[in-house]
């Protein structure tokens, strides 16, 4: 949208030589000012990494818009914060009558309710974040056309408002657990891991989304029904192992499922995964992740004279 | 303005730059796309636009000294805002630098992430911290906020039930504790009751007085007078002046007498003047909307010359009939027979909507100077107001 900042100065320079200003204030430049500024306001240009720093020093910022984002969404509701937990179990209800009494998708011989519930934990983590984080810059246009932050911290703050969230329904996933029975193994001390990971394979995928959309709101009607169409790609209402043989080349590409693989193990105690596809969806998740943020970096400063 | 060392600037800014590409139709080649193909970007028409640099602001230096409320003014489109908006680190620039010399705050709205659900105190928080402020301060200065606000009693009510003076109350005390040492404020004591504003005024002093800086933008010269001893002019996104208030301020008046007003390329509203024609006000405006439109309702306020509104209407409130068939581009004339105005510069804001979609609007844009409309003897306008009653007295009574 705006033009590459190095042309732009050259414009400008071309335009100073042509036509000089003559303001009164032009004597200004040039003199040396003993005293440091606290903050020199340029044009910045190219890649860089996000400036954590600047970042940290707004947590607190963080913090108030997550919880502004928790408690919004359970005001003026007679509920109130029981429908985090309500929500993922009557969710995993539907799928279990839909899929498993109806259709009859395999379950790897888990009661299909905790399996579609261990399923839901890991894609709601992924589905969460990648809609907030993808709607966190156009959603808060006018906070970012009024007032500067690190613009990172909005995304970020979707972000740990979906991590309470899945903390809170790991609550009903361990009495599910108790009541058939499942005795998790040691696998259960890579749960972080697997959470970990869906939460930064979304953020990457959404902050690309979120860049995007700032000038192509196109994105927002696309990413539903993308999204829609990966869950039905990955092992969320049925069990990888379900999958033609001469399909599963092709299905273990998907990162997901190697994560919802991991994420069943560690709860419901089936067989590992396949540690090397396991390792790599771990590691495509990181590396999706900081390039998203990278881009998200680079593309920032433009937002606001788009949007 | 007199030397000064370098210790006292808050903030220098030199060669400041930005351009904005505006994008454009080519008229030449026919009809403005209008299909969805050509909104999408596939449809034949899809070379037909270019875009076009604007510069907002060009070449810009300046120094603001420690201590000091400066004003900046100008005509809407001179790059105050996006002035502002740089040195709020809100935009970048396109080129040239700010040093700023201690820590910065702006305000160019009040009450930014107020959220109407949340409550009085759950918002100074959040606002507060979207201000830039740590929990910390903000603990530290919530009684003081809460004092100057004047809501004890609905700190813990959801803001959607206060009425809009406790609103903007609550906002502003907010803001006006921050701590930066230098305060960027944009035309946002607009807002709140008289008493308010003139606390709000009071507050900007103290910060000066505590040898902090101000830039202060507003159209409305009543207070950018009493709030600033200095003034910078910026017209066309360059500096014109800067000094004393009075000097930017007449040049500002000054430039007044240049009556026609054209837009930059693409505007649906091409130019406007406006002009005392014997005893009406005529204000001409060319119009090129790029499609025909049915009701082009073209509203406009008249306001005096320190920005307060005096009178105004639009062809919908004042029932008048619009054309029999859409008009693509054209001049629209309005006559103002009534009120009468009284001496004076007078500054028109005009707004241009097709019923539904609100396609131009621009403040105090135009201006025009009236002289001996209403009767020669007039009362002073400071004391009465602008305009000129129609009025009958009747005198009952014996002797």
């Amino acid at each position: 949208m705006t033009t590459n900042p190095d042309d732009a100065s050259k414009m400008s320079q071309i335009e100073l030589t042509s036509n000089l200003p003559t303001t009164s204030m032009r004597a200004v430049t040039g003199t040396s000012v003993p005293r440091l500024p606290l903050l020199t306001i340029r044009a910045t240009g190219g890649w860089a990494a996000p400036n954590l720093r600047e970042v940290w020093a707004f947590r607190d910022l963080v913090v108030s818009l997550a919880v502004r984002d928790v408690k919004l969404r359970y005001r003026q509701t007679y509920l109130g914060v029981a429908w985090v937990v309500l929500q993922p179990l009557l969710a995993a209800g539907v799928f279990s009558f839909v899929f498993g009494t109806i259709a009859k998708l395999p379950s790897n011989g888990v009661p299909y309710v905790a399996f579609s519930y261990a399923g839901l934990l890991g894609w709601n983590a992924f589905t969460s974040t990648l809609g907030k984080t993808s709607h966190s810059i156009v959603g808060n246009a006018h906070l970012i056309s009024k007032v500067y932050f690190p613009r990172l911290v909005l995304p970020l703050s979707g972000v740990l408002s979906t991590l309470l969230d899945v903390a809170v329904a790991l609550g009903p996933m361990a009495a599910l657990l108790v009541a058939y029975g499942i005795r998790p193994g040691w696998g259960l001390l890579l749960l972080p891991i697997w959470l970990v990971a869906f939460v930064l394979l979304a953020m990457g995928l959404g902050l690309v989304a979120a860049a995007v959309m700032v000038a192509h709101r196109d994105v927002g009607h696309l990413l539903p029904i993308a999204t829609q169409a990966l869950m039905f790609g990955s092992p969320v209402a049925y069990a990888a192992s379900a999958v033609p043989e001469r399909l599963q080349g092709v299905y273990g590409l998907n990162p997901l499922t190697q994560l919802l693989e991991g994420l069943r193990w560690s709860l419901l105690n089936q067989s590992p995964p396949n540690w090397g596809l396991a390792g790599v969806g771990v590691a495509l998740s990181v590396a999706v992740f900081a390039l998203g943020s990278v881009l998200f970096q680079r593309t920032e400063r433009r937002f606001v004279d788009i949007i | 303005m007199e030397l000064r060392t370098h210790r006292d600037v808050a903030l220098s800014i030199s060669g400041l730059s930005k351009c904005y590409q505006i994008a454009r139709l080519n008229d030449k080649e026919g009809p403005a796309p209008r299909g969805f193909l050509d909104r999408l970007g596939f449809g034949a028409n899809r070379h037909r636009t270019t875009r076009e640099p604007f510069w907002a602001l060009r070449d810009v230096s300046l120094e603001i000294p420690w201590g000091e409320v400066v004003g900046v003014v100008g005509r809407n489109g001179a790059g105050k805002s996006t002035l502002l908006k740089i040195l709020s680190r809100i935009t970048e620039p396109t080129a040239g630098r700010v040093d700023v010399y201690g820590r910065i705050g702006s305000l160019l709205e009040v009450g930014t992430g107020f959220h109407p659900e949340l409550t009085g105190r759950e918002n100074i928080y959040l606002n507060g911290q979207i201000l830039g402020m740590r929990r910390r301060e903000i603990d530290h200065a919530f009684d003081a906020i809460v004092d100057f606000s004047e809501i004890e009693g609905f700190l813990d009510t959801p803001v959607k039930r206060y009425s809009s003076g406790m609103y903007v109350r609550l906002a502003f005390a907010v803001a006006t504790h921050l701590q930066p040492e230098i305060l960027i404020i944009d035309e946002v004591l607009a807002v709140g009751d008289a008493a308010f504003q003139r606390k709000c005024v009071a507050r900007m002093v103290d910060v000066a007085r505590s040898g902090r800086s101000v830039l202060f933008v507003s159209h409305n010269m009543a207070v950018v007078k009493e709030l600033c001893r200095s003034a910078v002019l910026l017209d066309h996104g360059r500096v014109v002046r800067q000094g004393s208030l009075d000097e930017a301020l007449a040049a500002y008046l000054g430039s007044s007498t240049d009556d026609r007003r054209e837009f930059p390329p693409g505007t649906p509203v091409r130019s406007a003047y406006a002009r005392q024609e014997d005893d009406v006000v005529r204000l001409y405006v060319e119009v090129d909307a790029g499609r025909p439109l049915a009701t082009p309702n073209l509203g406009f306020v008249i306001s005096d010359h320190l920005g307060s509104p005096v009178c105004g209407t639009n062809p919908v409130v004042n029932r008048s009939a619009f054309p029999v068939r859409p008009v693509g581009r054209g001049t629209i004339t309005a006559t103002l027979t009534s009120p009468r105005l009284l001496d004076g510069t007078y500054q028109v804001s005009l707004w241009l909507d097709d019923g539904s979609e609100m396609l131009f609007h621009e403040k105090h844009c135009v201006r025009f100077d009236v002289r001996g409309m209403a009767r020669p003897l007039q009362l002073d306008p400071k004391d009465v107001g602008w305009i000129e009653p129609e009025c009958r007295f009747d005198f009952a009574g014996a002797n």
